[in-house]
Parts: C-alpha cells; structure tokens; sequence
C-alpha cells in the first residue's frame, strides 16, 4: 500500500476511474484482486514483447504507459483473472517488473473511506450524523461535543477502563443531587451495532427533550439517568478493525488461544449455569469467574456504590424481544405480573410508531436459558424494573441492519424505554 | 427443557419449529425474487411421537422480503418433526400455505435476471453482501436471495430443537462456468445459531434456473479463525 502511495498521482486517479468504468462496461463485478504493475523493459525486444503482450484483447489489459521506449516506465492495468498468466510471460521473458498497485479495490475502498471521513467530521452534536455508523473514535468525540453543550445538565463519568485500557465512559443526565437513577446500557455484545449508534440517539434525544416534554423532564427532575453507549469499547474496535461478527470482550484466556468472555453470562447470577459455555473458545464463554471482566466489573461496583438506581435496561440486537428476569431460571421473578404487564404496555408503545411487533417475556422462556446474565443481577441486587431490549430485526438483516433503520428502531425503541420510566416514576420503591 | 401440548407462540420453542418450516419453504419456493420469512406464529402445539422424537403442529404466517413490506403474508401450517437418533438427523417438514400459487409471479424478473448472467462472459464475483453497515446494492439483491434459499438446505439439515439459524453474512460469491444451462454460483455463506450465537460458515455450491429452481450440489462447512467451532450439531 506504501508503494502505490508514492506513485499515486491525480494523474492516475483520473485513469483509474476511467479503466474502472471501461471494465464495468466490460462486466466485471469488482477490483478485487486487480493489480497494477509497471513494468522496465531493458532492450528494444522487450519492448516489442510488451507491444505484442497489449495485443492479447482476451487478457483486458489496459496500458496507462504504453511500451515506447526502453527508458520509460510501462504501466499496465491487470484484471485480476489475467494476473497469473501475465505474470508467467514476463518471467518467461526476464522483463523485470514490480507492483505498482496491490489490490485496486482495496485502493478504490480507501479512497472511499478518506472522502466520508472528510466529508462529515461533526463539529456539534446538530452536525452529527445520526443515520450512520460510526467508529469508537467519533462516538467518543460525540459524547464530549455532548456534555461540552449541554454542560448543566450532562456530564462525562468514566467508570473504568477496559482489558485494552479504553475509557468506559458513562453519559449522566442529572437535574440535582442525590437523586435516584435510571440505567441504560448499549453496545455490550459489539457486533449488535444498531445498539451503540441508538444509544447515541437516546443521548441526543434526553437533551433535545428536556425542558420540552413534560414527561422526560418530570422524570429527570426527580432521576438521573445513567447512559452507557459503548459498554465493550474493544470489541467493538475489533468489529471495525478485523472481525464484524465479534461479540465478545478481547481479553485473552490463559491456556487458550481462544480470547474473550460473555459479557452477558459474567454477571454473579446463576454464574455457571445451563445456556452458558465453560469453553472459551465459544461465544457464550461465562469466564473464569463471576465480574472477571473488568467492563462487567466496572458497572457491577458503579451500582452497589451508587445504591439508588430503580431501573436498569440493557439493550441487545436482534430479535425484537422486550424480556424480564430470569435467565437462569425457570423460577419466576417475584415481581412477574407487574415486569409483565409493563412490558406489555412498552411493547404497545413501541408498536404504535412503525407497526414493528416485538414479543416479551421473561427470557428463559422466551429467548433461551441463559445464565450469569446482566439484568438477572442487577434484579438480584432490588432494581425491580430490570430489563432486556433485542431490538430489530427478526433475522433478515440481524446484525448488519442497515444504517436507514437506525433512527426509526431508536425512535419507536424510545417510546418504550419512555414507558418504563415513567412507570419507574409513578411507582417509587 | 420439554414442552408439550400447546405451547406459547411467541416463545422459542415454537418459533424454532416454525424457522425450520421456513427454512424448508424456501428451499422448495425461494428464488432470486422470492425469500419468505416468518411474520408470526398463530398456534402451536407439541408432542412426543412413538418412533422416538417430537412433532411439532403450527399455524403461522410468512411473509416475501422479495416483495418489500408491501406484501401479503401467507398463512401456513406445518408439523415439524425432530427425530431422536443418536447421531443427528434433519427435521422432517410436512407444509401447507394457502394461496401460494397465487402471489405475484416473479416469472418476469427471473427470467431476465437468468439472461443477463447464464451468458458465457458472465463472471461475478463479490463479496461481503451485505457490508458491515448492512449496504448492499441493488445488483446483489438477487444473488443474496439466491445465496439465502441455498443456505435455507443447509439450515435445515442442522436444525434441531436447541438451534436456531439465520443467514448472517454472504462472505462470498464467485460465479462458476454454467453447466446444463444453470447458474453455477459457490458461496461462502455465514449462519448464525441463535442459542449458542454461534457464527458457522459454510462453502456452497449452488445451481439455479427459473425451471430448475435452486439445488445445492455441495456443502463444506469451513473453519473461521481462531475459534474454529464446529457446528451445534
């Protein structure tokens, strides 16, 4: 990639978006694996060879320096299908050559990236673009553009750090002190991205709406409400930088070349238990003990020493699903009617904006078992209105949903979380 | 965790069956213009069978993501029978939906999209459909479609009652020569197992026409690195 750097001129930009038109009339699907070489020929031979090379059409070589003269360069463009036997003649031949160009998609897909990147780098929160996906570093930025606006009522508490020394940054919403709160939780499993880019929504939302609609403020005038976007910032790094599907944290496991842990069956309830994986080298993978890793511990010591939250939800993709405790076991939770009943109105709620349908339940008979899960502790711990959202879709898409959908699963999503707060709000305990 | 006798609709048990339905409707019915999913389930029951297995009665309606959301849903019903053999074994589907010969015939788009690639110089190639923030263009819609009924045969064939598969990802598709006038297409397809969450990738290859319909010629289930795990099965 250095090399073609060096080489690369407005020049030859120009022709590569003319060879990749000329080639798309042609058929061809993609760049993949397409290579530019330039080529030195030594003698006068070689440069008839290299003419004669141009005048194989079934090859589709397109030649940005035509062979002239043994003292300039010859540069040719090389669909991906012709390499091999290019390749092979000029080896045949002992015309010395190097690649100028790797891999023209890869070229064409940085370029790409460098001209979005320039194009929306927000310098506000009104700037930032809600109906896409960002990266760590941009959902970073927007949460200190956040509290940079919004500084009497927002501020930035970072609860912990990381397996890979990252912030774990926490969005508080307060109005005035000791107030009980309100959690919100997105981004745990990383690969659930519609999650992280609501979450950053809600944040935009809770400011936007304060001092506006009754409901949010009666409610921040008596709660704080505690956001948590990027709940596994190294995973989610890792589905920018190698693998989409990742879920789980990055922290390696002694005696595995298997690396990562659950973050959703580390919790201290029912650790152990069915519908979670001793094998790290799963995706279900419970950890070597109860709060091992240090994002899950970062919240459990957050709400023991806050002591005072009356609602914690924690948000997932896909499936849409509204659930209640417990995971891990079949024993209801003592509050079921009520948790149900509200989940029945949430669901009613979101329904309403874009007709999407959700199922509620409690999880291990929804969903599936699942133990040392997140909301089982947090109801272990007294916060009654504990809950789980899988957000859309129902398998289509799943985790690649489509950044258009973003903003509609995050405005119904918020009629919901709506609900249960100002149900938390009318029911003090 | 058994259940028998009439069982929630909304709830896994039923809704596990009701995908391996699916999954067997759109190996008989899906197209490059055609995949169904489910919408619903209505009813649904369960019970012990004497060979050794459970079966499963539902009453549920699909919907054609083909058509957009502006489509109709169709009302079905299956029974879905999980043998119990001590090496695994595919569920076993018998499927009734009402009206199937009555939707919109795509007849028109498959032929056309049939045209256009079974030429001799036709030689796709891509990857990565949909994109990691769910792009994919209108050109690969067709070849997703395709790629997700061929998935839909191996769905099938792993399900059990402790699974639940979707298509996650088409990692790849190269277009192969045609042979005996079908599409030739090898994908590299990544399911997603819900109980386990489980990422499994598959090779495929895959042969389709608007007679034919899609057949899958050879399944190889691949490793990804570094986990490396096995199907659930």
């Amino acid at each position: 990639m250095i090399l073609a750097r060096k080489f690369y001129s407005s020049k030859m930009k120009g022709l590569l978006v003319l060879t990749a038109l000329f080639v798309a009339v042609f058929g061809k699907k993609t760049f993949e694996g397409d290579q530019v070489l330039r080529i030195t020929a030594k003698n006068e031979a070689q440069i008839f060879l290299l003419k004669e090379l141009s005048e194989q059409e079934h090859l589709g070589l397109d030649f940005w320096r035509e062979p002239v003269h043994e003292s300039l360069p010859v540069d040719v463009y090389v669909p991906f299908h012709s390499l091999q036997a290019v390749r092979v003649f000029l080896r045949y031949n002992q015309i010395q050559y190097n690649v100028m160009i790797m891999d023209v998609q890869d070229l064409l897909d940085d370029e790409e990236r460098e001209m979005v990147k320039y194009r929306t780098i927000p310098r506000s929160t009104d700037d930032f673009v809600y109906t896409a996906y960002h990266d760590l570093n941009s959902i970073y930025s927007f949460m200190d553009m956040l509290v940079a606006e919004n500084s009497n009522l927002v501020s930035k508490i970072v609860i912990g750090q990381s397996y890979e020394n990252r912030p774990l940054n926490v969005l508080k919403f307060s109005t005035g002190a000791n107030r009980p709160g309100i959690w919100f939780d997105t981004g745990i499993h990383s690969r659930e991205w519609v999650t992280q880019a609501s979450g950053i929504w809600f944040a935009k939302k809770i400011v936007t709406d304060y001092g506006r609609d009754p409901v949010l403020t009666d409610i921040l005038n008596n709660y704080d409400i505690f956001l948590e976007i990027v709940t596994n910032p190294d995973g989610f790094a890792y589905t920018h930088s190698r693998d989409r599907m990742w879920r789980k944290t990055r922290k390696p496991n002694s005696g595995s070349s298997c690396v990562g842990v659950d973050p959703n069956r580390n919790w201290d309830a029912g650790f152990g238990g069915g519908g979670s994986s001793s094998n790290p080298c799963t995706e279900t993978y419970r950890g070597p003990s109860a709060h091992s890793e240090p994002e899950v511990k970062a919240i459990v010591d957050f709400v023991k020493s806050h002591g005072k939250l009356k609602a914690f939800v924690s948000i997932h993709s896909y499936s849409q699903m509204l659930l209640y405790p417990y995971g891990y076991t079949s024993t209801p939770a003592k509050d079921k009617a009520e948790l149900h009943e509200l989940a029945k109105k949430a669901i009613a709620s979101l329904q309403s904006l874009y007709n999407t349908r959700y199922t509620y339940g409690s999880i291990i008979t929804t969903i599936y078992q699942a133990s040392g899960g997140t909301i089982d502790w947090t109801y272990n711990q007294g916060i009654k209105y504990s809950y789980t959202f899988e957000l859309r879709d129902t398998g289509r898409y799943g985790f690649l949903l489509p950044a258009n959908q973003i903003v509609p699963t995050a405005e119904e999503t918020w009629l919901a979380l709506m609900a249960i707060m100002e149900h938390t709000r009318n029911n003090p305990y | 965790m058994a259940s028998t006798g009439d069982l929630e609709p909304t709830h896994y048990p039923a809704r596990r069956a009701a995908q391996v339905a699916l999954h067997y409707l759109n190996t008989h019915h899906g197209s490059p213009f055609r995949v169904f999913g489910l919408q619903q389930v209505h009813k649904a029951s369960a019970e012990d069978v004497a060979a050794g297995g459970r079966k499963y009665k539902l009453d549920f309606s699909v919907t054609d993501w083909g058509s957009g959301s502006a489509g109709p849903a169709l009302r079905c019903s299956a029974d879905v029978l999980f043998p119990r053999t001590e090496r695994h074994s595919a569920p076993k589907v018998e499927l009734h939906c009402e009206a199937l010969q009555q939707i919109n015939s795509t007849a028109q788009e498959d032929d056309a999209f049939y045209q256009k690639y079974i030429s001799p110089d036709s030689t796709v190639s891509a990857r990565d459909i949909p994109d990691s923030f769910g792009n994919m263009s209108e050109e690969m819609q067709p070849f997703w479609r395709l790629a997700r009924v061929a998935a839909s045969f191996i769905m099938l064939r792993e399900s059990s009652e402790n699974t639940e598969f979707n298509m996650a990802k088409v990692a790849s598709i190269t277009q192969q020569e045609s042979s005996e006038e079908q599409l030739m297409l090898e994908f590299v397809v990544l399911l997603h197992d819900f109980p386990s969450q489980e990422i499994v990738q598959w090779k495929l290859l895959a042969s389709w026409s608007p007679d034919r319909g899609v057949r899958v010629l050879q399944t190889e289930w691949q490793p990804r690195c570094p986990h490396a795990t096995k199907p659930p099965n």
